[in-house]
């Protein structure tokens, strides 16, 4: 029911909405939100084990650097580079698991702060991501036919590009969101639950916490690397600093201030912190002040996010 | 009687302290075993070696003659020997059938995606598994508080709790780390009851940790005492209670502890 009106709102209200007003800088605004979402579903995922994840912006950036040199130099469909900009954040996320997914607390948040500096470095240093002037003119998504049925539209023929955009970055941001809920409440969701809450006594019964902990950070970048690759379209560049450490940040914040208890939480969060900073603009240098110490009463007062307000009605876990 | 699991010239050093010493020992299947000692005389890293949850200096541990010592704590949990914790080791924001639903997690023949697309397989593993802990919960008497959530409980009802949890997993042994501690003695002779009802009725091996005299030799087929990091007596409790190491190891205390 909620969930009907929440697709109604989306996919019909805000074009009719934006169509009236004229307002056509919105959908860029929202197609942002939702692609971020997508990222902070991710971090959120590893909070669910007991992780803070500093480093989604890490995944983010090598998601879309991934997709663009897939569709400028190898000449890729987007619709193909876009899961496997996916699935090579995933393997560079186990690959970095491996030796960090045992630290826990403060030691571990720490060790994934670093990891976008140390990605953004890399896109600066290696030839293939063409360094700091990046990449560049990135053709739009081409049309996707499936036996001639044509399925997705050239994007680059279509009038209202920025439309396209919004409705897919809606429908990946749904398909992430009902795939997080579905894995949370099936048996892994649950023995993600187990070793959140206490690692000795889940693998007393038999849990491998390692083996979880990996294929929960590597679904948790799969969806960082999903994000960055879409933003990298839609800009149609994608520079080193596309995604830096304030990024990976606010991932975890919109997780913080949405509610980590909560699956729908960052993707509220994500809306709230986005358009609070837009709201903030026309207090110009007392902006980020301002900014801050709405989050910080936020957090101190609703430290279960903002969900939690809705806890009496509290049907959605 | 054969022996399950064999403990054999197990030893574990922190840098220049020596936990345990050359320690061996047999359990027989089906047994229910006592480790006892002073504090600090090594019992609870006795049985973290045991349960692989930390490894040997030297020596290993056989189960059923395949060597259990040194590996992962999961894999030797999925090899049927399971241990319960000795403080309030718990899923603190569960209720009490989550915590053993989620704890039948062994028992699963669906696979991880299988429950994430909901298989006809695991669809039926959530039936099973809601009705074996309502089952488990009946037995160990705690039905009443199946909804209640695990932070909420009082002391007894976590150990309780802890054994659910651990049965839960099917186990062919159980390590029970100080089960009656804290517990008054009607609390402590129920708990008795249940762990011997576990041994009779589900043929689970039992091995305790235990400070409780009077419920040790009450419960026990055999009892292991350590001192230091030794060991320095095996028997019944008949023959322990007449040992005399024993009894010099708990010193002047020999009679409220020993209960003699």
């Amino acid at each position: 029911m909620g969930i009907g009106i929440f697709l109604f709102a989306i996919f019909v209200g805000v074009p009719i909405i934006i169509g009236a007003t004229g307002r056509w800088d919105f959908y860029y605004t929202l197609t942002s939100v939702a692609l971020l979402a997508i990222a902070s579903a991710g971090v959120w995922l590893t909070f669910y084990i007991g992780r803070i994840n500093i480093g989604q912006g890490a995944f983010a950036l090598i998601g879309a650097y991934v997709s663009a040199i897939l569709v400028v130099k190898a000449g890729w469909s987007f619709w193909i580079s876009l899961p496997a900009a996916g699935l090579f954040a995933a393997v560079v996320a186990i690959l970095i698991g491996l030796p960090i997914l045992r630290l826990r607390g403060v030691y571990f948040a720490m060790i994934t702060l670093v990891l976008t500096q140390v990605v953004t470095l890399t896109a600066l240093a290696l030839p293939i991501t063409n360094g700091a002037k990046g990449i560049s003119s990135i053709p739009l998504p081409t049309g996707v036919s499936l036996f001639g049925i044509p399925i997705i539209p050239n994007f680059a023929s279509l009038e209202n590009t920025k439309l396209a955009f919004y409705l897919t970055a809606c429908v990946l941001m749904i398909v992430t969101y009902a795939a997080l809920y579905r894995l949370v409440n099936s048996r892994l969701g649950h023995l993600c639950r187990s070793m959140q809450q206490n690692e000795e006594l889940a693998s007393s019964i038999g849990v491998n916490i390692s083996y979880i902990r990996i294929v929960i950070f590597a679904i948790s970048s799969f969806f960082g690397g999903i994000g960055g690759a879409m933003f990298g379209s839609i800009a149609q560049s994608v520079y080193p600093s596309s995604f830096q450490v304030a990024d990976s940040v606010n991932f975890m914040l919109n997780c913080f201030l949405g509610g980590l208890g909560y699956v729908f939480g960052p993707m509220l969060g994500t809306l709230v912190l986005y358009f609070g900073w837009d709201l903030l603009f026309e207090f110009g240098k007392y902006q980020m002040l301002i900014y801050s110490t709405i989050l910080i009463i936020l957090i101190r007062f609703l430290p279960n996010g903002i969900l939690s307000l809705r806890l009496g009605k509290g049907d959605k876990k | 009687m054969s022996a399950l699991i064999q403990v054999k010239n197990v030893t574990k050093k922190y840098g220049g302290l020596t936990a345990n010493n050359d320690i061996s020992f047999d359990v027989a299947e089906n047994e229910i075993l006592s480790v006892i000692g002073p504090n600090g005389a090594g019992k609870s890293t006795l049985f973290k070696m045991i349960s692989s949850f930390t490894p040997t200096t030297s020596g290993e541990v056989l189960y059923s003659g395949e060597r259990i010592s040194n590996l992962k704590p999961h894999i030797v949990a999925r090899k049927g020997i399971v241990r319960t914790f000795q403080e309030t080791t718990i899923f603190k924001s569960m209720t009490v059938r989550e915590s053993v639903v989620v704890a039948q997690h062994l028992r699963a023949t669906a696979s991880l995606a299988g429950y994430f697309w909901g298989s006809k397989a695991a669809k039926e593993d959530v039936t099973a598994f809601g009705q074996y802990a309502d089952e488990l919960l009946d037995f160990l008497g705690m039905s009443k508080i199946s909804n209640e959530q695990a932070s909420n409980l009082p002391q007894g009802n976590l150990r309780a709790l802890g054994i659910a949890i651990g049965l839960a997993t099917d186990p062919k042994v159980l390590l029970l780390d100080e089960p009656f501690a804290g517990m008054n003695h009607d609390e402590t002779m129920h708990m008795v009851d249940l762990v011997r009802s576990v041994r009779d009725e589900r043929g689970v091996t039992v091995m305790l940790v235990e400070h409780d005299m009077p419920a040790v030799m009450n419960i026990s087929d055999r009892i292991v005492v350590l001192n230091f990091g030794e060991k320095i007596a095996e028997g019944t409790p008949s023959e322990i209670q007449n040992n005399e190491k024993v009894i010099e190891a708990y010193l002047g205390s020999v009679d409220d502890e020993i209960g003699m």
